[in-house]
């Protein structure tokens, strides 16, 4: 955990209009957390290549987002979708007052897939319609 | 000069006992060990003579008659007492009580226990400031009013309320007064007579003395105040607190009374001083920093920033050798973010975000650079990985955004 906050790993940002990208924010700053975690898709592939994260938070939500874009790297959308927050708070051996980190990195998680799904989905159909009026 | 780590910036919490405190102590633990209610041998004498120099060394900070000392445990104690004691003794008079939203718990605390046995309580809010209006004061008061608390100095911010004003309203209505004043006491001047309060809660760690060991002041002329007391057994202390004296503490809030009066001029001015240097450090080095409360009405050594868009317990992590305390909620047993803060109306978020410093007696420039520059160090990398401080930097308004919140 502490090696987590210490050292986070994949911090940054990757372009939000990306149909690629599938960004998540998710939290809320009166609440004393928001997570923004990014993942970029292999469209041949439908591999996550890369995974970024930014985190107003505390150290335990910090490393919560920081594993999950070193988990998310490498797994396909719906191999992501399945990771649990409970898998995170096993890993970082999160306690009890924690637990709602873990839960917001699996919202950040689902909401970046959601978003990314969402994209495709839009570009799909916008590539149907351009041939349509054509 | 090398600093020592960790560094101890909370005095607000606590004091280390002044060396001097000690050694006024030790003979009092197992070689003047009496009983200071033992009226008829020598180790009594001892005791008793002890503690009634010490009495007059606490009075005498805060110029009061030795008379009107009543040892207690500690602030809670003196508190409970102070507002229970007086409830109970003037129910006949009335049942209305008025403090304010950012008083410490044990003043809180013991209102509410007191509105579910049938008392009315008023709590003012504060303005942006922290300090209360005297205006929402008056008008909060009705012919069933019988005390007013309302603190002197804020243990969080600092903000040091309208005390005199407070005390002038309450003698023209007939209302008794009572101050926490444990943080003011000992650090600026604080008399009893000048500011016009009938009742004060002190605490001797909080100023460089023992834990374990406080008092209540309790004005005995224009007017005499009665309290029930709220331990009952010996009739120790005029009635007021039972239970056998903690004489080797009481000598030692005596001994550090008598050093803070001594040293008060020289102390607050070098504390105000460095606290303002760190502040301005602290602005020089980073952008985007939120004084929570009055820097005017403030004791000398505290300060309370918000460091916006970063939240506090990932701050306080950052800087694990510095010892000082968050809003945050994180780094609360409630999860909730600071009440004082919120009190102040400068929104949750800016809660999440705040650091209270509190220089003391030991306290020094180096160890204010180094503080100051870690600090920089960790907000500015807190910074780069906040998504709200670039959302920010790209020009959204965070205020009017809408926040996906329903997994909390």
């Amino acid at each position: 955990m502490i090696d987590h906050y210490e050292n986070p790993r994949n911090v940054g940002s990757m372009p939000k209009d990306d149909v690629n990208v599938g960004t998540g924010l998710v939290g809320a700053p009166e609440c004393g957390d928001v997570m923004k975690l990014q993942v970029k898709v292999n469209p041949a592939t439908g591999i996550i290549d890369d995974a970024k994260f930014k985190t107003f938070g505390c150290g335990s939500a910090i490393a919560s987002s920081s594993l999950a874009t070193e988990w998310l790297k490498g797994k396909t959308v719906d191999q992501a979708l399945a990771i649990k927050n409970t898998d995170i708070v096993a890993e970082l051996s999160l306690p009890p007052v924690k637990i709602h980190c873990s839960v917001l990195a699996e919202d950040a998680i689902k909401a970046a897939i959601t978003d990314y799904k969402k994209k495709q989905a839009e570009t799909t159909s916008a590539v149907k319609e351009t041939r349509a009026t054509v | 000069m090398a600093i020592k780590l960790p560094i101890y910036m909370d005095y607000h919490a606590t004091t280390p006992a002044d060396p001097r405190v000690v050694e006024a102590m030790l003979p009092y633990f197992s070689e003047h060990f009496g009983n200071a209610a033992s009226r008829n041998h020598p180790f009594g004498w001892e005791a008793e003579e002890a503690v009634e120099k010490a009495r007059k060394q606490v009075a005498d900070l805060i110029g009061a008659n030795p008379k009107e000392i009543i040892f207690t445990s500690g602030a809670t104690e003196s508190d409970n007492l102070a507002i229970k004691g007086v409830a109970e003794m003037y129910r006949e008079k009335g049942n209305h009580i008025i403090t304010a939203v950012t008083e410490h718990k044990a003043i809180i605390d013991t209102c509410k226990r007191l509105e579910k046995d049938g008392y009315h309580v008023t709590y003012l809010p504060v303005q942006k400031d922290g300090r209360i209006s005297l205006d929402d004061l008056k008008a909060a008061i009705t012919d069933k009013t019988i005390l007013i608390s309302i603190m002197a100095a804020n243990n969080e911010i600092g903000v040091i309320q309208p005390i005199v004003e407070i005390g002038t309203i309450a003698k023209e209505k007939g209302i008794l007064f009572h101050t926490d004043a444990v943080q003011m006491v000992g650090k600026v001047p604080f008399n009893v007579n000048d500011l016009k309060v009938d009742m004060a809660s002190i605490s001797a760690h909080k100023m460089y003395g023992p834990k374990g060991v406080g008092a209540l002041y309790v004005r005995r002329r224009n007017p005499r105040v009665l309290l029930s007391a709220q331990i009952d057994g010996g009739g120790h202390e005029r009635g007021m607190r039972s239970g056998t004296l903690n004489v080797t503490g009481i000598v030692g809030f005596g001994k550090a009374a008598e050093i803070c009066k001594a040293e008060m001029a020289t102390e607050s001015k070098r504390l105000s001083d460095l606290r303002d240097y760190l502040n301005q450090k602290l602005h020089n080095q980073l952008d985007e920093l939120y004084i929570n409360g009055s820097m005017e009405h403030r004791l000398p050594h505290n300060l309370n920033i918000s460091f916006a868009y970063v939240e506090g317990e990932s701050l306080l992590m950052g800087i694990n050798d510095v010892a000082v305390s968050s809003g945050s909620a994180c780094t609360s047993a409630s999860l909730e973010p600071s009440y004082v803060l919120k009190a102040l109306g400068a929104g949750d978020d800016l809660a999440h975000s705040s650091i209270r410093f509190g220089l003391g007696r030991w306290s020094t420039k180096e160890e204010v650079d180094y503080v100051a520059d870690k600090l920089t160090s960790v907000v500015t990398k807190l910074r780069d990985m906040s998504p709200l401080y670039e959302l920010a930097k790209e020009g959204v308004d965070l205020s009017t955004m809408v926040w996906q919140t329903d997994s909390h």
